[in-house]
């Protein structure tokens, strides 16, 4: 590059610096930036700790299960093998409901769908640690919050495929659940504006003196959308009792986490600069979910305030059903993940318990992707995208709380086309 | 009560009414406010019902929002209506959809108050008119009371109402009417004699998408809104024309019944707003008015707005519709042939 200006040839050129992942398609995959820690290493604080007590925390990884599978330190939340069990079918209906979901959008049945394979046992897993009346402000890789409260698949399919028994009523794209009595609250496209309704929400239920807490997520890109700073400025300031989470899955689409922070920076320090507790979670590691989420929610029920909590993860399957992954990062990069998959670390961490077994496995993984094509099944027969809608009144519904003049001469003047074109007047 | 005095007591009386009303933003808690709209309410009903709030536009209104969902009344304050599109995606793609998104499992019944309109020197961040881009955003009501007691009473009704509320209030009326001439001194609420200054104390409710006959008139209609029914008002006057004058009083929901009723009967229509004439609510009102009253129409419609710029510090005068401008539309409008 000609020096722009040889007056000052004495000064030194400046650089712009662009973020680079480790590896690219063709290359070598390398995780060696991953600092794995050791599992059952980092201590556990008392909740009511002041965070100038805890600013080492976010550069640790909280890990319970071991290399050896066994659950390890003071973040064991020491569950019974039952309720570990219904962690892992919860992430394995997750899983087999993604696989099949996925493949009805291959096949036309729907416009759109996103997999949180690889990121199961977060959602699942905060889904049983939290209370019913705790409000959940997802995002759209956090289906196994709904998957652990068993929520009818079938619903479930009849909002992905819009159709005539949609719950949401061909109002909102497919997997944008919204489920009130789930405590699972609307799925919005625009990243980000979610974390600050769930700090409002917590501060409502203080100032009501309500026992409630919230919990919301975002993706480690969406750090970079002003509603995260808003909603730690927000958290802090009133100590709001909520669960603020950053899911690092390591990838925004296609840019990698290094755009939205330094990489060599934990998203869990972004507490620091707020003041309040910021925790490094191996977020493939479902003991280890639940014991930090327990923490958090501790200290957010006993007026501690919020707790930021960075799940430490790896998106294993592209972003979407519009996004090919191995454009932009290596084929195998998912298996070389240094953290394993959630699901089967949990399935070897039972069997070392003596709780489960390959069998078990293999059958209950048959039966949960029966139960799933029994589901699908039944919600194409009420139809696929577009093969049935909801009523088309419903389409005027819910945009105010009555109707106003224009939605209803509206609603009449789309009412008198169709009615003119089944009596073939048009 | 001026329009200070009548929107706070709305608040106050809402706040006693109803433990779920709780007012917050920036200066609005211990200081009342810049404009002094929320004095005395931390006070008397406590530090959690109203608050201090960090200098986040979006933070406040997505905040609002969350306490919305959860089955609070949340009247956040942006203190000026200049500074609220940090808060629009929160507004537009959030408060305004959550409702419609949700299937109705969710709401946002926030109402967001806010101090609008020039007439103050405020120079082009304290100035501008943005009840446009709201309009246009379905889910959202907008607002505007042009006297103290609308002022109260519609501000009651929006926050009785379940859906989202733009509250945007002209902050020249804050302290009296104001008619549209710079040089002439400044009008108290209390002073001028107008029936509408006089203001209950209690609670009463002017009712969202009603808008009310000003000035009745049998040779053109005129639709104004906030401080632009004052200068109406004024050109009405000045023109000589026997004008019938609809304060719209709300935007979203619109009256439309008051104004095809008004225009039918007088054959003509002027409009008049302050904010930006471009893709402005009057180009809406004017579709509306040719789309319904066509046969009635005796000459073509007007729009008497602000010049399509921001707004200019020190031009105020010339930018801001006054008078002169109306009365000449309206004459023009009378002499059409």
């Amino acid at each position: 590059m000609p020096n722009p200006d040889p007056t000052k040839s004495n000064l030194p050129r400046l650089e712009l610096h662009i973020p680079e992942p480790p590896s690219r398609p063709g290359e070598e995959v390398t995780f060696a930036h991953v600092n794995r820690g050791e599992a059952g290493a980092v201590r556990r604080p008392d909740i009511a700790v002041h965070e100038s007590e805890v600013r080492d925390l976010p550069y640790e990884l909280i890990r319970v299960l071991d290399d050896d599978d066994k659950a390890v330190g003071p973040w064991d939340p020491k569950l019974a093998p039952e309720t570990l069990i219904k962690g892992l079918r919860a992430m394995m209906l997750t899983r087999a409901f993604d696989d099949r979901l996925f493949r009805a959008h291959r096949q036309g049945k729907t416009s759109f769908y996103m997999k949180s394979t690889g990121e199961e046992a977060i959602a699942a897993a905060q889904s049983m640690a939290l209370d019913k009346g705790d409000m959940f402000f997802p995002t759209y890789r956090a289906s196994a919050w709904l998957h652990a409260r068993n929520y009818p698949l079938t619903t479930m399919c009849n909002q992905i495929f819009s159709n005539a028994e949609d719950p949401l009523a061909g109002k909102q794209l497919p997997i944008l659940f919204s489920a009130r009595d789930y405590d699972f609250y609307s799925i919005s496209g625009n990243l980000g504006v979610r974390f600050v309704h769930a700090v409002g929400w917590a501060m409502a239920s203080a100032y009501k003196n309500d026992t409630k807490i919230s919990l919301a997520y975002v993706g480690d890109g969406t750090t970079a959308e002003g509603d995260f700073h808003e909603a730690m400025t927000f958290a802090a300031a009133y100590r709001a009792p909520t669960i603020l989470c950053v899911t690092n899955n390591q990838y925004a689409i296609s840019s990698f986490a290094g755009f939205a922070a330094p990489e060599r920076l934990p998203f869990a320090a972004k507490a620091l600069a707020y003041g309040f507790p910021g925790i490094k979670v191996d977020g493939n590691d479902f003991l280890a979910v639940w014991g930090a989420t327990q923490w958090a929610a501790e200290r957010a029920r006993t007026n501690n305030g919020p707790t930021l909590i960075e799940f430490y993860t790896y998106r294993a399957e592209g972003h979407s059903t519009s996004d090919d992954p191995s454009a932009y990062r290596p084929k195998d990069e998912a298996a070389h993940w240094p953290l394993g998959d959630p699901v089967d670390r949990l399935k070897k961490h039972l069997i070392v318990l003596g709780a489960w077994d390959e069998d078990k496995h293999t059958a209950l993984e048959a039966e949960l992707k029966e139960q799933v094509k029994v589901a699908v099944k039944e919600a194409e027969a009420v139809g696929t995208l577009g093969q049935s809608k909801p009523p088309i009144e419903e389409m005027f519904e819910d945009v105010f709380a009555e109707k106003d003049w224009r939605l209803k001469e509206q609603e009449r003047d789309l009412k008198a086309r169709r009615a003119a074109r089944e009596g073939g007047a048009a | 009560m001026n329009m200070i005095q009548a929107l706070n007591s709305a608040l106050d009386v809402m706040m006693e009414r109803d433990p779920d009303v709780l007012v917050f933003g920036e200066d609005v808690g211990y200081f009342g406010g810049v404009f002094r709209v929320t004095e005395g309410l931390q006070k008397k009903h406590g530090l959690t019902r109203c608050f201090d709030a960090p200098l986040t536009e979006g933070g406040i209104i997505g905040a609002a929002i969350g306490m919305g969902a959860y089955g609070l009344k949340p009247v956040p304050e942006i203190q000026f209506a200049d500074y609220i599109l940090p808060a629009y995606d929160q507004l537009v793609s959030e408060a305004a959809r959550l409702r419609y998104r949700s299937n109705g499992e969710f709401c946002a019944p926030v109402t967001v108050r806010t101090p609008y309109g020039g007439g103050i020197f405020g120079g082009q961040t304290h100035s501008q008119s943005p009840e446009a881009i709201f309009a246009h955003v379905t889910g959202l009501k907008t607002v505007i009371p042009s006297n103290p007691y609308d002022a109260k009473g519609l501000l009651i009704a929006s926050i009785e109402c379940d859906d989202p509320v733009i509250f945007l209030e002209p902050k020249r009326l804050y302290n009296g009417p104001f008619y549209g001439r710079p040089d002439e001194e400044l009008k108290t609420w209390d002073k001028s004699g107008l029936a509408s200054a006089d203001v209950p104390t209690g609670h009463y409710e002017v009712p969202l998408g009603r808008a009310s006959i000003v000035r009745e008139g049998s040779e053109v209609t005129v639709l104004a809104y906030g401080t632009m029914v004052h200068v109406a008002e004024a050109g009405i006057r000045d023109s000589g024309v026997d004008a019938e004058l609809i304060d719209l009083r709300s935007i979203v929901p619109l009256d439309i019944d008051a104004i095809t009723a008004s225009v039918r009967k007088t054959g003509r229509c002027v409009i008049l707003h302050e904010a930006s004439r471009f893709g402005g609510f009057g180009g809406e009102l004017s579709a509306l008015v040719q789309e319904r009253c066509f046969d009635h129409l005796r000459s073509p419609i007007q729009r008497i707005a602000g010049y399509d710029m921001p707004y200019p510090h020190a031009f105020e005068w010339d930018y801001f519709p006054g008078p002169i401008r109306l009365a000449e539309a309206l004459q023009s409008a009378v002499e059409y042939r």
